[in-house]
């Protein structure tokens, strides 16, 4: 099967729940099990969260999302054009959070590889940052 | 997101409803924060049974609060985790901090 979508919203953490919902159900197209589209929705939420709050952390700003289905696999590649990251090894450490508030966890990019196949960050300071996410279903299904 | 709170001697139970992202992670912050100074809290019973997502966000705000009661000599236990916010909370580690089931 081959299908694209795109989303676009402001910078507004509400739209948390629409960048989700809106790539879970566009993922249910693909025969997935209830455990990988909650990987899914829990990776677009950190994605997204940090777009909202590090990307525009001082501004306002618009987020894209461009999901591809191919076959058995999805891609999905979250935009910003804010901040950009200065060190991207850095911001991807576990535990690191380039955030100020001490109850930001630094779990979201760990989260983001763990329950997707592949995690790859373009980021430039002041242009913003892409991150694009695949995961291929239904391949442990049986295993 | 609701929530709902009670206070039994020095025990708070916090039943949050929902789902929890960084959108509502700092009024559920202010709200159990200001039980546990209001009611003297020392520990904290997180009843997840009805939360139906969860992102690292949740995290964050679970850690900052079991350090709170941790310095009071107090415990953080979370019940009832759905598969969903189990398998973050194994990932972050935070199942070998707090007592779990």
């Amino acid at each position: 099967m081959e299908n694209y979508m795109r989303l676009e919203f402001p910078s507004k953490s509400q739209n948390e729940s629409l960048a989700r919902s809106v790539v879970g159900v566009f993922a249910t197209q693909l025969d997935l099990t209830v455990e990988e589209l909650a990987d899914i929705k829990t990776a677009v939420s950190e994605a997204v969260t940090n777009a909202i709050i590090h990307g525009y952390a001082n501004t306002k700003g618009t987020v894209e999302i461009i999901g591809r289905i191919s076959g058995n696999e999805i891609a999905i590649t979250i935009t910003d054009t804010g901040s950009g990251i200065p060190d991207i090894d850095l911001a991807m450490q576990p535990l690191y959070s380039g955030s100020a508030d001490e109850d930001r966890s630094g779990m979201g990019f760990t989260v983001m590889e763990s329950f997707m196949d592949t995690l790859k960050v373009d980021s430039e300071p002041g242009k913003g940052t892409s991150v694009t996410m695949t995961k291929r279903v239904g391949v442990d299904a049986y295993a | 997101m609701n929530i709902r709170m009670e206070a039994i001697g020095t025990t708070l139970v916090v039943k949050p409803e929902g789902e929890i992202d960084q959108s509502c992670a700092a009024e559920l912050r202010s709200d159990i924060d200001r039980e546990i100074h209001r009611c003297h809290i020392k520990n904290l019973i997180l009843d997840f049974g009805g939360v139906t997502f969860m992102d690292s966000s949740g995290i964050g705000l679970i850690i900052g609060r079991y350090k709170q009661l941790k310095a009071l000599g107090g415990k953080t236990i979370i019940i009832r985790p759905q598969p969903q916010v189990d398998k973050i909370l194994e990932l972050s580690g935070l199942k070998k901090l707090v007592e779990c089931g």
